[in-house]
């Protein structure tokens, strides 16, 4: 230590040891309160809200994966039902068509019986009056003939009533 | 490239000073040409004289030649008497490249910007019999070597250090013009050297005593007359720091409050340091319990990087904070209370009692454990200031080469070689002793941690 005789800066001064005491204890005390602290803390909390924030991307991703799966399964469900319903659908339209259709057969077999009964009616009755017009024609014929002929006799008469009666027959 | 401009600008100023001592010289002659002997029987004067030749170059042999014929009325002082023995300011003009650095590394009362600008600090002066005394080293008038013009009651100022005039008998107003200062090398009776300090007031040299230094002896210093207790260079840029760094750190750690964001503008410059310190310092070595010590850490290694760049900027007068032992001493000191009190049941049963050791090997291991734990905050103080005052001597010698090529600005042509010599080395200086801020300031951070690990460990006796 002799070499450094003299040598100022090595000198202990009681004047600058109690300034750098006093200096070095606020420069701590006031650096730890309002920056090393608040730097501690914010640099936790930041490096927890990173963790947190990859634990939430990995729950996310997660989620993710199983939200696919599930509309996966969604869509195939949704695709039976729809293959499904076209089956129905297709189904009920062919019985309205074949229900319509026979339908539409019976109401034609409806009408044609009913006409055809009509014109049978009609037919009758045309026929029954022809047969009375050429009755009363026949009569008037034979009127005039037996007038003529009555004039000759009762006989006649007897024979025309027998022949009208055998057409009568008809 | 910065520091090359700073090197640049540090040895033209060098050269700008260079050419006033030039013009000083010149008058000089007048006064000194003829009066170079200088009676070195009795003792020896305390300063180098090799650069003191302005009509030759070599002081020693011209000397004897001259020695009968030029017996002038200036030669060293004589001083029968401590007190008011007669006495002639001394023009020292020589350039003592050892005496400059130390004088640049010192701690001072006044602040020298480049030998241009001289900012008066506050003095404090502790004496037993008048007290405190309160005033401004203004008062002083500092000078060139930051000598005072002036003295104030009983104080002058040498070198930039206040001083007291000790002689009882001494009479003045209370501000006295100061002629100048005069240094004594004396052997004692062991052959140990010592100096004497002599203020010329009046014709008359007064023995003057530096402050109390707490050295016990031993270093050159001791208990004198006063205590200065002022607010010194390194004080005021201890604060001057402390305070920047408050600031810088405030206005980062006003970031942190709040959702957590990406950092921005200052914080992106601190947060990398702040963490780095913290995962690869205090964590390694603290683990769980980091978090307690951690301001501890932080504060030490921040106030002793601060101070480090600080003392690296050019021009602010080499300030040399973390190089004083003092400032040293007291972290170190602070350290040591803080391990000790900290410290566990294991790590005192490691000093006094190591487990699984038998009785006569923990006879000598003892004391060295205990040793050990004294030597650990003295290397801590002594790495610090040997690093950093090595540095800064360093670079003040390699800036002296102009100087000393120069012929301390009587050669032009030899100063601009020195400048030439000078510029590369200093570059390559300071960008060395820009690591060696980080690294002691690391340094000293990572052996508190491991100090603090130590003492707070709880051990499961694996011995």
């Amino acid at each position: 230590m002799i070499f450094l005789a003299g040598f100022a800066p090595f000198q202990p001064s009681p004047g600058l040891a109690l300034w750098s005491l006093i200096i070095f204890i606020l420069f701590w005390l006031l650096m730890a309160k309002y920056a090393f602290k608040p730097m501690m803390d914010g640099l936790k909390k930041r490096e927890s809200s990173i963790s947190d924030a990859l634990a939430q991307a990995q729950t996310a991703r997660e989620e993710m994966a199983n939200l696919k799966a599930e509309n996966e399964k969604i869509l195939a469900e949704a695709r039976e039902e729809r293959a499904k319903m076209i089956k129905e659908a297709k189904d009920t339209s062919t019985s309205i068509v074949n229900d319509a259709k026979n339908k539409a057969k019976d109401e034609a077999q409806r009408i044609m019986t009913s006409a055809k009964l009509e014109i049978e009616n009609d037919r009758n009755s045309a026929l029954t009056q022809v047969k009375n017009q050429v009755g009363m024609m026949a009569t008037n014929i034979a009127e005039k003939i037996l007038k003529k002929e009555l004039a000759g006799g009762a006989e006649h008469t007897t024979y025309v009533n027998k022949l009208v009666d055998e057409i009568n027959l008809n | 490239m910065r520091i090359f401009f700073f090197s640049l600008l540090l040895c033209l100023s060098a050269n700008l000073a260079l050419s006033q001592a030039d013009a000083k010289s010149s008058h000089d002659k007048h006064d000194h040409s003829g009066h170079n002997h200088h009676d070195h029987t009795g003792h020896n004067h305390g300063h180098d004289h090799s650069g003191h030749n302005h009509d030759h170059t070599d002081h020693k042999s011209n000397s004897v030649k001259k020695g009968g014929e030029s017996h002038s009325n200036h030669h060293a002082n004589v001083y029968t008497s401590d007190c008011g023995s007669s006495a002639q300011p001394i023009h020292h003009e020589g350039y003592d490249p050892t005496a400059t650095a130390l004088h640049h590394i010192n701690d001072a009362n006044v602040w020298n910007i480049m030998d241009m600008v001289r900012i008066p600090l506050p003095a404090i002066i502790y004496n037993k019999t008048k007290g405190i005394e309160l005033f401004s080293t203004s008062k002083f008038d500092a000078g060139h070597h930051d000598n005072g013009h002036y003295g104030f009651k009983d104080y002058v100022l040498y070198e930039g250090n206040i001083h007291r005039i000790t002689c009882p008998e001494f009479k003045a107003d209370e501000k006295f013009e100061v002629q100048g200062f005069d240094k004594v090398s004396l052997k004692d009776a062991e052959g140990k050297e010592y100096d004497k300090k002599y203020a010329i007031v009046n014709g008359k040299g007064y023995l003057i005593e530096q402050k109390t230094i707490w050295d016990g002896g031993l270093l050159g210093g001791g208990m004198t007359g006063f205590y200065d207790l002022s607010p010194t260079k390194n004080v005021v840029s201890m604060g001057l720091v402390s305070m920047l760094l408050f600031f810088l750190f405030r206005s980062a750690a006003k970031k942190y409050s709040g959702d957590p964001t990406a950092p921005s503008g200052i914080q992106s410059f601190v947060e990398p340091v702040f963490q780095f310190i913290r995962d690869d310092v205090a964590i390694p070595f603290l683990g769980d319990r980091h978090e307690r010590f951690l301001p501890l850490l932080m504060a030490i290694f921040f106030f002793i990087l601060g101070l480090n760049l600080w003392g690296q900027v050019p021009f602010l007068g080499n300030v040399n904070v973390t190089g004083s032992l003092t400032v040293t001493m007291v972290m170190a000191l602070i350290v040591f209370v803080i391990v000790n009190i900290n410290g566990n049941k294991d790590y005192w049963k490691h000093i006094f009692n190591m487990p699984g050791t038998p009785w006569f090997v923990k006879i000598i291991l003892t004391p060295v454990e205990l040793l050990g734990m004294f030597i650990k905050p003295l290397t801590l103080m002594l790495r610090l200031a040997g690093n950093i005052t090595a540095g800064h001597i360093a670079i003040l010698s390699f800036v002296g080469l102009i100087f000393i090529f120069g012929k301390a600005g009587t050669n032009m042509a030899g100063s601009l070689t020195g400048t030439a010599l000078a510029i590369p080395l200093t570059m390559f200086m300071m960008a060395i002793e820009l690591i060696v801020a980080f690294v002691q300031a690391f340094v000293f951070t990572i052996l508190t941690a491991s100090y603090l690990g130590a003492a707070t460990e709880e051990h499961d006796d694996h011995h």
